[in-house]
């Protein structure tokens, strides 16, 4: 029973990991109707700049680093809201949605072209110790990254309730063109939304650039996020980190207790199973925002 | 001699609704077949027919599967490699293992696809948009999780089956001018049927599905149905295209080739060719396939010994910088250019 715990356990704080790639998601699909594809590509770049600030290009202190990633994204979102999606103002998601697929395209083949190929291993001094508790093995690792994601909700949460801008936000996420007529300026809420996504994108990579190294498949972990996010329901903010939870805890789960009878290796498809098996009872997510249409 | 269509009397149905109603355009057509079937086999050298227009043709072939199902039943999926990938291992497996003549095996992989994209399409009739889009990427990763992990499909730990050799009625296709005619005459006897198939009574319905589907209900289209036969003829056609990708040009059924980097490009194809249009599937398979090869030419100009990290880079970055350029400037893709030239011919010597 402890070990079904511990694998619990883990997977849990897996799944916190998912719920920080899953958030940009959901934040740019709350406030601009864009399913962003580049958010995979947006954390590799931001971990790639981070290492060059720290250790490839130039030797910062972590702190100035982290904040000079996060200009640079900075840099990138005003550039897609005024490159990219500025003349695809109004333009069927679809394209939208293709336009950051392009994105994915130029952010990893510029970041790679700065920084290399190569795998590189992130180093912030965060100690990996193991503790028990219980007699469950933690490493102090994925809790360091847990209470990261937990100051991170908690941070939006208060941005998108307390704060003007987040409100200005969330109008313009109900409806866009109701926001524009109170006067409130959607590209620089757009503007705001893709820095704040960088700014997830940025902990997301640091998150798991730190624990699987620098290197080209962190682009992928935004495929991991993907089920993540339509269990959880698109634009539900407490839905993906839910579903973060669940998809952890049951991918670990499955793969430890399912994988052997199967021939190993069910983790890369698990979510993506028990998505489909949420969507066929809640075809639009556990928390998402049920569409109704009428003719 | 002029692209009119005056003058061009049409006194029967059948040249009423034919496909190109304009002459020139007939010419044209007639111009590329003439040129698909004698001019490329008698003068094309052998790396340009196996390296471009094989792939060329068999990417169309599945550009247009996955753009029936996108572009005019408007259902978005970003999981068509792998019913490539289906297709492929399917058609060796038929052709190999039980010694089932080539066409039927192949036409028998087109039918075990459309069986599996029909089962992965269920999830259509209840969610849609991008909901349906991430549940189309499943298929993505359970196709090729069972490919790899079954070992009668994949015969080993590697997933590749290395082709068999090929016969038709005992005449062996062995040289790249053979498996270019393979290739090509199937791609043909497809496309026609294809275009047909979206000008008829089924494309309507699509179209309607793709426009508004709830509105296509009420005004009487089967949803459900229309649906699931969307995903299956698109999906028979991913699973030709994949049967013939591996027999004429890769020469062994590997699930690499057909990753979820595939199934992107496969979309990128159809929104730079353009979304619901036959023609646009031709261009966006064109550009993926030639682009790579036109880069890395160019940069062999440059340097003697292009290494392949930025090779790679740069093509992302073309690729990416490309896409966005082609959504901004031309959203409709490369087929809206077409329309427009033929717009202004059409006009011409006068600007309207």
């Amino acid at each position: 029973m402890t070990f079904f715990f511990e694998v619990l356990v883990n997977g849990l704080m897996t799944g916190i990991m998912y719920s920080l790639v899953g958030l940009g998601f959901a934040l740019i699909f709350k406030a601009s109707d864009v399913f962003n594809m580049a958010q995979g590509a947006m954390s590799l770049f931001a971990s790639l700049a981070l290492y060059g600030f720290l250790e490839q290009y130039m030797h910062l202190p972590l702190w100035l680093a982290l904040l000079c990633t996060v200009a640079v994204m900075t840099i990138w979102a005003y550039a897609i809201v005024f490159v990219v999606l500025k003349p695809l103002v109004n333009r069927p998601p679809l394209m939208l949605f293709m336009a950051t697929f392009g994105v994915t395209y130029l952010m990893e083949g510029i970041g790679q072209s700065i920084y290399g190929t190569q795998a590189k291993g992130l180093n912030l001094g965060i100690p990996d110790n193991t503790y028990e508790v219980a007699g469950i093995f933690i490493s102090s690792f994925d809790l360091f990254f847990t209470a990261v994601a937990a100051v991170l909700v908690v941070g939006l949460v208060w941005f998108f309730q307390k704060t003007r801008n987040g409100r200005a936000l969330r109008a313009v996420s109900d409806d866009h063109e109701a926001a524009l007529c109170v006067g409130i300026p959607l590209l620089k809420a757009w503007t705001i939304t893709w820095i704040v996504a960088g700014v997830v994108a940025t902990v997301a990579g640091v998150a798991w650039g730190t624990r699987l190294g620098v290197q080209y498949s962190l682009s992928f972990i935004a495929l991991k996020a993907l089920p993540v996010l339509i269990i959880g329901g698109i634009d539900s903010i407490t839905g993906v980190i839910i579903a973060g939870l669940i998809v952890g805890a049951g991918e670990n789960l499955g793969e430890v207790f399912i994988g052997p009878y199967v021939g190993g290796g069910i983790q890369t498809f698990f979510p993506y199973l028990l998505a489909l098996l949420v969507l066929y009872f809640k075809p639009y997510g556990l928390f998402g925002k049920e569409i109704i249409e009428r003719v | 001699m002029f692209y009119r269509e005056c003058g061009n009397f049409k006194d029967s149905y059948a040249s009423d609704m034919a496909i190109f109603p304009i002459p020139l355009d007939r010419w044209g057509f007639t111009v590329m077949l003439f040129l698909a079937f004698v001019v490329i086999p008698l003068f094309a050298s052998e790396y340009l027919i196996t390296n471009i227009i094989i792939p060329f043709y068999c990417f169309a072939l599945s550009a247009f599967g996955l753009n029936i199902l996108a572009g005019y039943a408007g259902q978005i999926s970003i999981g068509h490699a792998a019913f490539m990938a289906v297709g492929a291992y399917s058609s060796f497996i038929l052709y190999g293992r039980y010694g089932i003549p080539l066409i039927p095996s192949i036409l028998g992989a087109g039918v075990v696809t459309a069986a599996v994209g029909t089962f992965f399409g269920l999830p259509s009739l209840r969610i849609k948009g991008f909901y349906l889009a991430i549940a189309t990427l499943a298929s993505q990763f359970i196709i090729e999780w069972v490919i790899v992990h079954v070992e009668w499909i994949s015969g080993g730990v590697f997933g590749t089956i290395q082709a068999p050799e090929m016969y038709i009625f005992g005449w062996p296709i062995n040289t790249a001018v053979r498996k270019y005619f393979l290739a090509l005459c199937m791609m043909v006897v497809f496309m026609t049927f294809g275009k047909n198939l979206v000008r008829g009574q089924m494309g309507r319905n699509w179209m309607a599905i793709r426009d508004i589907d709830y509105a296509a209900e009420i005004i009487g289209v089967n949803l459900y149905r229309d649906k699931l036969i969307a995903f299956a003829v698109s999906t028979f056609y991913a699973g030709i295209a994949g049967a013939l990708l591996c027999f004429c040009y890769v020469g062994a059924a590997n699930i690499e080739e057909f990753n979820v980097m595939t199934s992107f490009a496969l979309m990128g194809m159809i929104i730079i060719g353009g979304l619901g249009t036959v023609l646009g599937s031709f261009f966006g398979a064109g550009f993926f396939v030639t682009l790579p090869i036109l880069i890395n030419h160019s940069l062999a100009a440059f340097m003697d010994v292009v290494p392949s990290d930025i090779l790679s880079n740069i093509e992302a970055i073309i690729f990416g910088g490309l896409i966005v350029l082609f959504l901004i400037v031309e959203p409709y893709g490369m087929a809206r250019l077409w329309h427009t030239i033929k717009d202004k011919l059409r006009l011409w010597p006068f600007p309207y």
